[in-house]
């Protein structure tokens, strides 16, 4: 029974390993010089340096704070505006009582399903007719009209299982569905709303198509575009300035990961995020 | 129960505005370009259905996206959701230390889209690159990749199984509602482990795994980022991995022929429409909820 235990930790160990190795490699190679990454299977450098991050950091016509900084920027918006937009329609839909309820919600949910490529190219005309193309409007207005459907799905599941007591007697006592919802629902909708905010931010901060289409300045850029251009100059040998920045990209995702671990796994499980 | 219309159609009244501006407006008028030639500069120009008759009739690029995509969705889908099962089911016969080898496994599924795994992707299967240089160890010299186009395919392939953390979150969670004293009294029974799993197991897993099926198999139709890095942005070598939305991308904001993008668009919508109705369909006859039995 002991071995038994024992093996199947080994087992797990080693799937651990090979599913981290690729990551392990590129960050340990993000230490190393050029000119052994290809010859230095170790996740332990040979010769370690820490020139690449520097370099890399200046490697295109901007440095990367520029990007970090534009990045934060759409991040934060989509955040806050995914998270108001959410809660004030999945509100209505999981606590208030109106015509036409049952029609919209179907129409909510179709959202769900509908590949974004057919909004894509009527959306782009649009935004270009507003002179939007080159700001980051297309990237943040959409998330203050609750564009995001699935933010709405998974707070009506959470707004649903709150007491109806709570809106009642706060009813009786002559207050208004505006109050309820500021002074009842929110309070107690931290999870929700913590689940909702770390998953909007991580789509953004990974969000390449987007960008892609709508930002063509590279004073514009978001990291993950700017990380596009060491792909585009491929023959360079930049291996380890590339890696040394695909690593730094990836450093917000994980810290969130470590600490908000538990909301991100019940998220999921609860209903389903891609991730 | 008391209306409240006023209030509720206030708080819904972003959502409102977003949907029209944004959802229905641009899906009926993407029907409408299509059916036109239209580069943003000069107005449409209604040519009827001919880029759809262009598209199955004559433009083999088109075919071979569909080629791709479908063939990366059928290898990929399955054996993504094959080792998202086989692992939750390992985890959930109750390991020390779940929670470390759940966030182990679920982390490259949170890092999947980003372009800098499509980066690392790059790197792993170059022809100088990590794959190889293991192989070397073997004796064998490895093939490049990402440069032949009968290999390059499989590379994505593999990247998309490397991410079956979230699949398997769902199974696990999926694994966790199942009464644990069905197990329990069939084993009284003398039902073997197998047959537990055939009997039990899968039968009331079913539901999740159809869940998990047309989630994967809807966004491994829309795989857009990873491709576009680790093809260098067109599907190169020799199209290989020119999947659908790339090639959307090429003809929509390469090319600008915003009309024959749109087309292309509303075939996706029409396909991706078409497989969730076939696993809605075929459900009833596959998928037990366990209020029927």
């Amino acid at each position: 029974m002991k071995q038994n235990r024992l093996l199947k930790h080994l087992f797990l160990a080693l799937a651990s390993l090979i599913m981290l190795y690729p990551l392990l490699w590129m960050l340990s190679s993000s230490f190393k010089p050029e000119s052994i990454i290809f010859n230095d299977l170790s996740l332990w450098p040979s010769q370690f340096t820490f020139e690449n991050y520097p370099n890399g950091w200046q490697a295109l016509r901007i440095d990367f704070s520029i990007f970090y900084k534009n990045s934060f920027i759409v991040a934060v918006f989509s955040v806050i505006g995914n998270l108001i937009a959410c809660a004030f329609t999945a509100y209505a839909f999981a606590r208030l009582e109106f015509n036409f309820k049952r029609f919209w919600f179907a129409l909510m949910m179709m959202t769900l399903m509908l590949p974004y490529h057919v909004v894509l190219i009527p959306q782009y005309i649009l935004f270009l007719k507003l002179g939007w193309v080159n700001t980051y409007y297309p990237l943040i207005v959409p998330k203050f009209l609750a564009q995001e459907a699935f933010f709405i799905f998974l707070m009506v599941q959470f707004f649903k299982q709150l007491p109806r007591e709570l809106d009642e007697s706060a009813m009786m006592d002559g207050c208004s569905v505006f109050r309820i919802f500021f002074k009842i629902i929110v309070p107690l909708s931290t999870p929700a709303f913590g689940t909702a905010a770390i998953f909007s931010f991580y789509w953004t901060w990974e969000d390449f198509f987007g960008p892609l289409i709508y930002l063509n300045d590279i004073e514009k850029y978001t990291v993950p575009l700017a990380l596009r251009a060491f792909v585009s100059a491929e023959d360079l040998s930049f291996y380890g300035e590339s890696f040394a920045m695909s690593i730094l990209s990836l450093i917000p995702v994980f810290i969130f990961f470590i600490i908000f671990q538990r909301f991100i796994i019940h998220g999921i499980a609860m209903s389903g995020i891609k991730g | 129960m008391k209306k409240e219309n006023f209030a509720a159609y206030i708080f819904l009244l972003p959502w409102l505005v977003g949907f029209f501006l944004l959802t229905i407006q641009p899906i009926v008028s993407s029907f409408y370009l299509s059916l036109t030639e239209y580069d943003t500069v000069s107005d449409p120009y209604f040519i009827g259905f001919e880029h759809y008759e262009y598209m199955f009739v004559d433009d083999y690029r088109f075919w071979e996206a569909l080629k791709v995509t479908f063939f990366y969705v059928a290898v990929g889908v399955p054996f993504k959701l094959g080792f998202a099962l086989a692992i939750a089911l390992w985890l959930n016969q109750g390991v020390q230390g779940l929670s470390l080898y759940r966030a182990v496994f679920y982390l490259p599924s949170l890092l999947g889209s980003s372009v800098a795994v499509g980066i690392l992707w790059r790197q792993v299967f170059h022809t100088d690159g990590l794959v190889n240089y293991l192989l070397a160890f073997l004796g064998i010299s490895g093939p490049s990749w990402l440069s032949d186009p009968d290999t390059s395919i499989y590379t994505v392939i593999l990247l998309t199984i490397w991410q079956f953390g979230s699949p398997m979150l769902i199974f696990l969670a999926g694994l966790r509602q199942i009464p644990h004293d069905l197990y329990e009294a069939s084993s009284i029974d003398g039902a073997s482990k197998f047959r537990q799993f055939w009997k039990i197991t899968l039968p009331l897993l079913a539901p999740v795994i159809f869940f998990n099926l047309v989630l994967q198999t809807i966004d491994a139709f829309k795989t857009f980022n990873n491709v576009f890095i680790i093809s260098g942005g067109n599907g190169s070598p020799v199209d290989s991995l020119l999947f659908y939305t790339l090639y959307l991308y090429q003809q929509g904001f390469e090319f600008f022929r915003m009309g024959y993008a749109s087309a292309l668009a509303w075939v996706l919508l029409i396909i991706i429409s078409i497989f969730t109705a076939i696993y809605f369909y075929t459900s009833k006859y596959w998928v037990y909820y366990e209020s029927e039995k």
